[in-house]
């Protein structure tokens, strides 16, 4: 059953088969639109024609690649600036939250704590249509009383980084709270007494011991940003991120150059993961 | 006295953009939601308070039914999650080597980071008429019609799942990361039946990972789009689709804000009374 027991030889069998089969699952549409993304054919199946880059390089009309579809370039420049913004500014606003919340002793603490915690349970859908709502009301009003048109109350670039930092921040305080639960409180105590502010301490004992934590969220609220569409698609202005100019195409004009995106996508998350990986495995 | 001024400066500065988030990101939104849940739009044109929107809903077969399908499918995909999920979970913190393990660990990250996008669309390709699927059952003579498996419920629950399992997996293994070998070990010497290990000490023991994993898959589940939208067929309606529709199509945002108002009511509840059952704290999902 476990290491150190003995099993039956059929019991071994089925539970390494069913685990197989499993991975399998895991593995096979993501290596299915990998491998499609080098077939010479202009539909998105099989039979197999033949290796080409076309779907990556080509700039013909009938085939256009990824490098020359200026619109799926741009659309994956708005997706990676959108990541940074929401990164950073989730990293931030979620490390001071997970400071406040478990250093500090305040009136209410358990309210706001709950209400930073509400993302995890609010669908995404959820908080796109309250924010495209609120905002809406609010661009209006200042129009009604100011005559002022401001685009950050209309389905903009900069409502997209706000949409998606308000649940960004919950993973990320997640993150560093996890870490900061480990932290030795009696580090910043003998900075303070030592004359420390209780600013410099935070600054200078407590932020580096979460370094790693900060670092990992970061990257996760990266790829939040990154894949989100339930909460992005009702705030989405006039440029569209990669993961709703994907949608779209799906729907309307498939061509192999989405295999040939998502491909790209499969690389460099791998990257990631492996780094991830590497990372933590050589801090144990 | 310096010192104490510091300190409040700090907490001063701590909380303030904490506050300004949950307030103007999350507070703010859900009151205007509900408010905009209650208002039409008379023949004057003007807004009205009215419970219009609800009635509505409750009127029209199709809105509840896509309301109650929907509950009972997230549900559905949820107990599959688990079921899916646990060997997984066992497997790779008591079975698997450490070197093994860390490789598989690996192989589920990326799918999971990937997006949702990419796998569904992968889905589509592998289960179309003319995927993957079915020109290898054909072309090895298994089969001589594409059998249909896209477009409808068959492939949506598979998408649903395939987006969800991950996050049953890894909080099921975190808290199995924690159970002592010995006390199998023990079970085993006195002469307990694999069967009775399991039930009675490896389900207790994971019961905490096993709500934050139902509780995440199901909020996923429910609160999802893209699954239902792509692979699911014309009979495969969602109830987000309805929000979607009301939002991105035909524009009556204050029967959509009415719908998203009632999915927050259904996941809300149904997560309360999950959290009450297991007497698990909202905090602990999340870790």
């Amino acid at each position: 059953m476990i290491r150190s027991l003995p099993d039956s030889f059929i019991y071994r069998i089925t539970y390494n088969a069913y685990v197989l089969l499993f991975f399998a699952f895991l593995v096979m549409p993501l290596l299915a639109i990998s491998v499609l993304a080098f077939n010479d054919s202009n539909f998105i199946s099989l039979p197999w024609n033949g290796f080409t880059l076309d779907w990556f390089f080509s700039s013909t009309d009938e085939r256009q690649g990824l490098f020359s579809d200026e619109e799926l370039l741009a659309s994956i420049v708005t997706s990676l600036t959108t990541g940074f913004f929401v990164a950073i500014m989730s990293t931030l606003v979620g490390t001071l939250a997970a400071i406040l919340f478990e250093e500090e002793q305040f009136r209410l603490k358990g309210l706001l704590y709950f209400l930073a915690l509400a993302p995890l349970v609010i669908p995404g859908v959820i908080l796109g249509i309250s924010i495209l709502l609120t905002a809406t009301a609010a661009g209006n009003h200042i129009e009604d009383s100011f005559g002022l048109d401001i685009e950050l109350f209309r389905p903009s670039y900069w409502l997209v980084v706000l949409g998606q930092f308000s649940f960004a921040a919950t993973y990320v305080m997640l993150l560093v709270s996890a870490r900061l639960k480990k932290f030795d409180r009696t580090l910043e105590e003998a900075a303070l007494s030592l004359k420390a502010t209780r600013l410099e301490a935070i600054w200078y004992v407590t932020i580096p011991f979460l370094r790693p934590a900060i670092i990992g969220a970061f990257v996760v609220a990266f790829i939040l940003s990154f894949s989100n569409i339930n909460t992005t698609i009702f705030l989405i202005g006039s440029d569209p991120t990669l993961p709703i100019d994907l949608y779209s195409r799906i729907r309307f004009s498939s061509t192999p150059v989405l295999n040939a995106v998502s491909f790209m996508i499969v690389l460099a998350i791998t990257a990631l993961a492996i780094i991830n990986v590497f990372v933590n495995g050589s801090k144990k | 006295m310096k010192n104490k001024t510091n300190f409040n400066s700090t907490f001063y500065l701590l909380i303030i953009p904490v506050f300004i988030w949950l307030i103007f990101m999350i507070v703010i939104p859900h009151i205007e939601l509900l408010i905009s849940s209650f208002l039409v739009e008379d023949d004057m044109g003007e807004m009205v308070i009215s419970f219009d929107n609800y009635i509505e809903f409750f009127s029209q077969k199709i809105y509840w039914l896509t309301f109650v399908k929907t509950a009972a499918y997230s549900i559905g995909v949820t107990l599959l999650a688990f079921i899916v999920a646990f060997p997984i979970a066992f497997y790779l913190t008591k079975v698997a080597s450490k070197k093994s393990a860390s490789f598989l660990i690996l192989l589920l990250i990326i799918p999971l980071w990937v997006g949702e996008l990419v796998t569904v669309y992968g889905w589509m390709v592998l289960l179309g008429d003319n995927g993957v699927i079915n020109h290898f059952l054909m072309s090895t003579g298994i089969i001589n019609t594409p059998i249909n498996m896209l477009y409808t419920d068959f492939s949506m629950v598979i998408g649903l799942l395939y987006m969800s399992v991950l996050f049953m997996v890894i909080p099921v293994m975190s808290s199995l990361e924690s159970l002592d070998d010995s006390l199998i070990e023990a079970a085993c010497d006195l002469g307990a039946s694999k069967w009775v290990i399991f039930t009675r000490i490896i389900i207790p023991y994971s019961m905490p990972g096993i709500t934050s994993g139902s509780i995440i898959v199901f909020m996923l589940v429910i609160g999802d789009y893209l699954a239902p939208n792509l692979l699911g067929g014309k009979n495969s309606l969602w109830f987000t689709e309805q929000i979607y529709n009301n939002f991105l199509q035909t524009f009556n945002w204050n029967e959509g804000a009415a719908f998203g108002f009632l999915l927050l009511i259904l996941s809300s509840a149904l997560v309360w009374v999950a959290l009450k059952l297991s007497g698990q704290k909202l905090e602990k999902v999340g870790s």
